[in-house]
């Protein structure tokens, strides 16, 4: 038998917390941010504000904040589609990432990638992918370009590859561990175990649903945390990144969690029985973390509601702000693609004539 | 100039570029210890080490996807895909992420790799390994490719795409790696996106690219013996195309044949057919005709595989047909003009 239900606490693991107050109320208002932020999303997507695909992080709040909590600014983040939530605890701005969603000039990207392709150079935020795994071998390359360019120690930069649990049956996968055992290269494999697919579930798409073992054949480490904790996420990522960057040793995070709702916005998941929808809503981190923050007394109910007003207002302002932004333009339909301009780029519009002769 | 083999070429700019800049490095299978399967990079290993010249395991997917992560970092990998029908397990990178990122992520980030691939049949390497699939790149914005016919365009273009920004298929052919040829020595940087008129001619213009040019060249100068005035255009750029130089050359001429190793339907022929219905329709004085590979798997057997290739008899015949389609005399001007 294997184990894919998320971990017990036991094991005197679950101790007070020992982090200051002020960085516990981060991560409490980072992942109110997140909930918000995606909830209105949501409901965007609704009123048709957002088109195209859109994956929310909604119950992985605590997962995204402990991980990005553990990369330091000179580290590069690779992430799957599911990517709201990362850009947004990677410091990017909020109202531009509403913006990208709405498909404005205004958006992290120009309004060119939308929900999944979320980017940022200058916060090594370096995208959302929306092919299941394709970003993995690119990050493994990030992480083959430090190898290249610098030495081992605790100074070195670092690369975080999310993936989801779906992704370890891809190819991309194992051929991408192989390469990082072994070249030695400084990257942490982080899977995001939500136990589903879209709704196909671990136990029916891998043959070792222990996904944390899945790097054995690469004599690649893993370890299995729960991922509505941020401090133990962001604890084991620290853990594994100190690893990347004075061993130069690759090893995989895998955080146990639950989607609370359907694959995409326009999921219902009836596929999921009552019994696994309640026990999400059991486990849901956003408020199970407020109510520990609560009888840690790190955080009081005044000091909550501050927090959720902050937040609304912070979501509130990047909704105008990406509603008021403007499309981009037309004419620019052609710019951004090539960095080196040729003779004879292709310039034309459906119906242009393909040769003008001078 | 120095008279030397495309393979010499290719060699002497993947030299030249790893000592030029230390971002470059090459990468792909048994281009090390072995030197490569056709020796393009022989004794690189040994001048550069292995930092610059990294051997893989059997992984198109995931180096390719490697150089690619690696170029987002600012380094500018040069990949060897043994042969262009073992793309097709790192696709994904190249279609779906090297073409995309730029575009995608709103020109945040470039990826400024190479792709160095051979192409073509005629080795009886049977069906699996005898395929041009460079239209498949070519049909891809995002990607530009080329696809040199001599060796000193290989230096030229390998040049130019290795100090370029943006990914670049370097088409090459098995059949043209001993092709002799001279090449000028030092600096030789060449212009992506541009054809190339490689002969003069009047009555009918021959359009090739990559070995397809050779032939062509052959052809051409078979039929100036018989008075007949053959230009021919090496497009040497898949993507962008430029359609500019040929179809300024078929109003000239008023008759166009297009040889491409490739398979006839979906082609760069029809493409470049396609093209020319509208930018000289009023100038042509025969049908545009395209000699291309008959549509099968490749066989092994010898016969069965030259029936299938497009060759010099196969592009004389054509001409032949074009000409006589338009009454042609030899000695006659070439292109009446309607327009």
């Amino acid at each position: 038998m294997t184990d894919t239900k998320r971990p017990t606490r036991a094991k005197g693991t679950v101790k007070q917390s020992t982090e200051s107050a002020e960085l516990l109320r981060e991560f409490y208002e980072q992942m109110v941010l997140i909930r918000e932020f995606e909830l209105r999303a949501g409901e965007m997507y609704a009123r048709a504000k957002i088109g195209g695909y859109c994956h929310l992080n909604l119950g992985e709040e605590a997962t995204v904040v402990g991980l990005t909590a553990a990369l330091r600014p000179t580290d590069y983040l690779y992430t799957t589609y599911r990517d709201h939530g990362y850009a947004l605890a990677r410091g990017m701005d909020p109202g531009a990432v509403m913006a990208e969603l709405f498909g404005k000039e205004t958006g992290v990207v120009g309004g060119r990638g939308g929900s999944m392709h979320m980017f940022d150079l200058a916060k090594r935020m370096m995208g959302g992918y929306g092919i299941v795994g394709g970003q993995i071998p690119p990050a493994t390359g990030a992480a083959f370009a430090i190898q290249y360019r610098s030495k081992a120690g605790k100074d070195s930069e670092a690369v975080m590859c999310m993936l989801g649990d779906g992704t370890t049956n891809i190819g991309a996968f194992h051929e991408s561990l192989n390469l990082a055992g072994l070249w030695n290269l400084p990257i942490v494999y982080v899977i995001m175990n939500n136990r589903l697919g879209m709704g196909t579930s671990v136990e029916h798409a891998s043959a070792e649903p222990d996904l944390y073992k899945r790097g054995s054949a690469y004599r690649i480490e893993g370890v299995r945390v729960n991922g509505d904790d941020p401090i133990e996420v962001r604890d084991a990522a620290l853990a594994a990144l100190e690893t990347a960057r004075v061993k130069r040793r690759p090893s995989i995070v895998e955080a146990m969690s639950y989607r609370l709702k359907g694959h995409s916005v326009v999921d219902p998941a009836r596929y999921r029985s009552k019994e696994d929808v309640e026990l999400a809503q059991e486990n849901d981190p956003v408020p199970a973390f407020r109510a520990k923050m609560l009888k840690q007394k790190v955080l009081d109910e005044k000091a909550v509601d501050a927090i959720h007003a902050k937040v609304d207002a912070i979501v509130d302002k990047a909704v105008e702000f990406a509603d008021s932004s403007p499309d981009p333009s037309v004419s620019e339909l052609f710019e951004r693609i090539y960095a080196t301009p040729v003779p004879n780029m292709p310039h034309s519009y459906p119906g242009d004539p393909v040769v003008v002769l001078s | 100039m120095t008279e030397m083999t495309y393979r010499q070429a290719l060699n002497e700019t993947l030299r030249a570029e790893l000592k030029r800049d230390d971002n470059v490095y090459l990468i792909g299978e048994e281009i090390g210890v072995f030197e490569g399967s056709y020796k393009i990079t022989a004794g690189l290993l040994k001048e550069f080490g292995p930092r610059r010249v990294v051997d893989t395991p059997i992984a198109e997917e995931g180096f390719t996807g490697v150089a690619i992560g690696s170029a987002m970092l600012g380094l500018r990998p040069v990949i060897e895909i043994m042969t262009i029908n073992f793309s097709l397990i790192a696709i994904d990178q190249i279609v779906n992420h090297a073409a995309k990122m730029r575009a995608m992520f709103g020109g945040e980030v470039s990826v400024p790799i190479v792709i160095r691939t051979p192409g073509g049949g005629g080795q009886q390497l049977a069906a699996t390994h005898s395929q041009n699939l460079e239209v498949w790149y070519a049909h891809i914005p995002g990607l530009k490719v080329v696809a040199p016919s001599n060796p000193a365009d290989a230096k030229a273009l390998l040049t130019a795409a290795i100090r370029d920004d943006d990914p670049v298929l370097f088409l090459e052919n098995l059949g043209l790696y001993n092709l002799k040829g001279d090449v000028p020595e030092g600096e030789h940087v060449g212009e992506i996106g541009r054809a190339a008129v490689v002969r003069q001619g009047t009555d009918l213009t021959v359009i090739s690219y990559s070995r397809g040019v050779v032939t062509s060249l052959e052809v051409a100068e078979q039929f100036a013996s018989r008075g007949v005035s053959i230009e021919v255009v090496d497009l040497r750029s898949l993507r962008p195309l430029d359609r500019e130089t040929f179809c300024a050359s078929v109003r000239k001429t008023s008759r166009a044949v297009i040889f491409e190793d490739d398979l006839l339907s979906y082609g760069i022929g029809a493409e470049i057919a396609a093209t020319l219905g509208e930018g000289v329709f009023d100038w042509l004085d025969a049908p545009v005709r395209r000699v291309a590979a008959a549509e099968v798997p490749l066989p092994y057997a010898k016969p069965l595989e030259l029936a299938a290739m497009p060759d010099a008899d196969a592009l004389t015949k054509v001409i032949n047909e074009t000409l006589a389609a338009s009454a042609f005399k030899p000695g006659s001007t070439g292109g009446v003009t309607n327009g």
